[in-house]
């Protein structure tokens, strides 16, 4: 029989604050973190986290990571000492850019001050696997540890693959999200070069305005933990991680699918591998990602793989309403708000959503979050079953099917 | 133009390039060793390059694996300064 995986905590950084609290109750409440066209961290200060030197070895991306898992662990009641073997825990984390702001200021000492001003932490702040690294150095996570590099799909396909991990029994427990923090005048100007960020600074997933996406930062990371072991030491889980889809488009280099043909294959896929039925799903998390292209071939993918008629009844949100594109981190933190949406059984609102787009029919949650429906099973509420997708440039999909306990 | 090498200003110049790189500014002494001090290669690249900068003088890789103690470093670049 397959293992089975369940969530024990959960950590975030995002622009609705510190805390997976705060990326969670704020959304629920209608709140955007999103100001002057930005979803920044504003609240972060590495110094809160990260000693002086610590701070010094890791860029940004990192440092997120770092306060993310802290958080995480902290809640899955993982003291000093581990309570798996050490070579028994995996750090899978991924990011779509890794250290960009280390790359940029790197490239600025060498063009300003010659080859021998090159820091010779360049190399190891920039490099992708980076925030896997530093979280498993500081931690003494001993196991496969490893970023992965899907574009806005690497949070997703990290989760996934942490999943797959244990179910393998190459791991008993893992650390696992993403992370990013790619706001620099560089990232920006390219995104905008390929029409693909909004030129109103507003992010409004689904709706007929929609005009690309805003871009964020932020870390979202899960402690997974295989169930027995989980039970064993008394865990509580805050719920369990069902199935993981992924595909690629082979289409285009940015561009969907617009039938949304690959998307649908990942979420019957993550289903598939969940044991769910379509009928099953109550709640969404969608990329959702504001662009005009995303939105629409999402909408199409989500009824392709659900059915028609599920799929107009499941309430779909994005996140990214609230925070922004978070590119590699989106994944890990949207698996976080998926986790605390289905724990509470509701589904928070797609902000700031009021004018329809001809096509775009589900029901995308607007105004305000509103309780998932319950189900029963005989005497027993049945746990409510979600969906986080996540689709990156390049045609990568990848979908994570969750479960509240 | 390279800056006069003092011991003293070499010694100063070594310790804030030690700070700036993370070490706790009252455990830099001349005794203190660079093990101590929690300074790995890493950082004395970055010590090097500012050496380097502010005296003219080379601190090979090689050189920093000879260093034990912060007097070792500070008696290195002050005799090559001279």
């Amino acid at each position: 029989m397959s293992r089975r995986v369940v969530i024990t905590g959960v950590g975030a950084v995002s622009p609705l604050g510190m805390g997976a609290s705060a990326l969670h109750e704020r959304w629920a409440a209608g709140e955007c973190g999103i100001e002057d066209g930005v979803g920044r961290c504003r609240d972060f200060d590495p110094a809160d986290v990260l000693s002086k030197k610590e701070a010094r070895r890791s860029d940004r991306f990192a440092q997120l990571a770092i306060a993310a898992c802290q958080e995480a662990l902290a809640q899955a009641g993982w003291g000093d000492e581990l309570p798996h073997e050490a070579e028994r825990v995996a750090c899978i984390v991924g990011t779509g850019v890794g250290g960009l702001e280390t790359l940029e200021t790197q490239h600025d000492a060498l063009r300003d001050r010659g080859p021998k001003q090159i820091s010779p932490l360049a190399i190891p702040l920039m490099m992708a696997n980076a925030a896997s690294a530093v979280l498993a150095m500081r931690y003494g996570f001993r196991g496969p540890a490893f970023g992965t590099v899907s574009a806005c799909a690497a949070g997703t396909d990290a989760i996934g693959t942490a999943l797959r991990l244990i179910q393998a029994g190459d791991a008993d427990a893992a650390i696992t999200g993403g992370a990013e923090a790619a706001l620099t005048p560089f990232a920006r100007s390219a995104f905008a070069a390929m029409d693909a960020t909004s030129k109103s600074g507003v992010s409004r997933p689904f709706d007929a305005r929609r005009d690309g996406f805003v871009m964020g930062e932020g870390a979202g990371l899960l402690v997974l933990e295989e169930a027995r072991a989980a039970h064993a030491r008394g865990a509580e889980p805050l719920g369990e991680l069902l199935g993981y889809g992924a595909t690629a488009d082979a289409f285009h280099l940015t561009a969907p699918d617009p039938a949304g043909a690959g998307a649908a294959r990942a979420v019957r896929r993550a289903l598939d591998d969940a044991g769910v039925a379509p009928d099953q799903v109550d709640y969404v998390n969608a990329h959702g990602t504001s662009t005009p292209l995303n939105d629409r071939s999402e909408t199409e993918a989500l009824k392709a793989a659900l059915g028609e008629d599920v799929a107009k009844r499941v309430p779909v949100s994005s996140t990214k309403s609230a925070i922004g594109h978070l590119l590699g981190g989106a994944g890990g933190v949207e698996a976080v708000a998926t986790v605390l949406a289905l724990r509470d059984r509701v589904a928070p609102p797609t902000v700031g959503y009021e004018e329809p787009d001809e096509g775009l029919d589900l029901d995308y949650v607007p105004g305000e979050a509103r309780p998932l429906p319950e189900r029963r099973n005989g005497d027993r509420r049945s746990p409510a079953i979600g969906l986080s997708n996540s689709f990156g440039f390049g045609g990568h999909n990848a979908v994570l099917c969750l479960a509240s306990r | 133009m390279a800056a006069t090498a003092t011991k003293e200003s070499v010694e100063r110049t070594i310790a804030d390039a030690l700070e700036q790189v993370g070490a706790d500014a009252e455990e830099i002494k001349p005794d203190a060793t660079f093990e101590a001090l929690d300074v790995d290669s890493l950082d004395l690249v970055e010590v090097a390059q500012v050496v380097e900068e502010e005296y003219g003088v080379e601190i090979t890789g090689e050189d920093a694996q000879r260093f034990e103690t912060v007097r070792d470093a500070v008696e290195f670049v002050a005799n090559r300064a001279s």
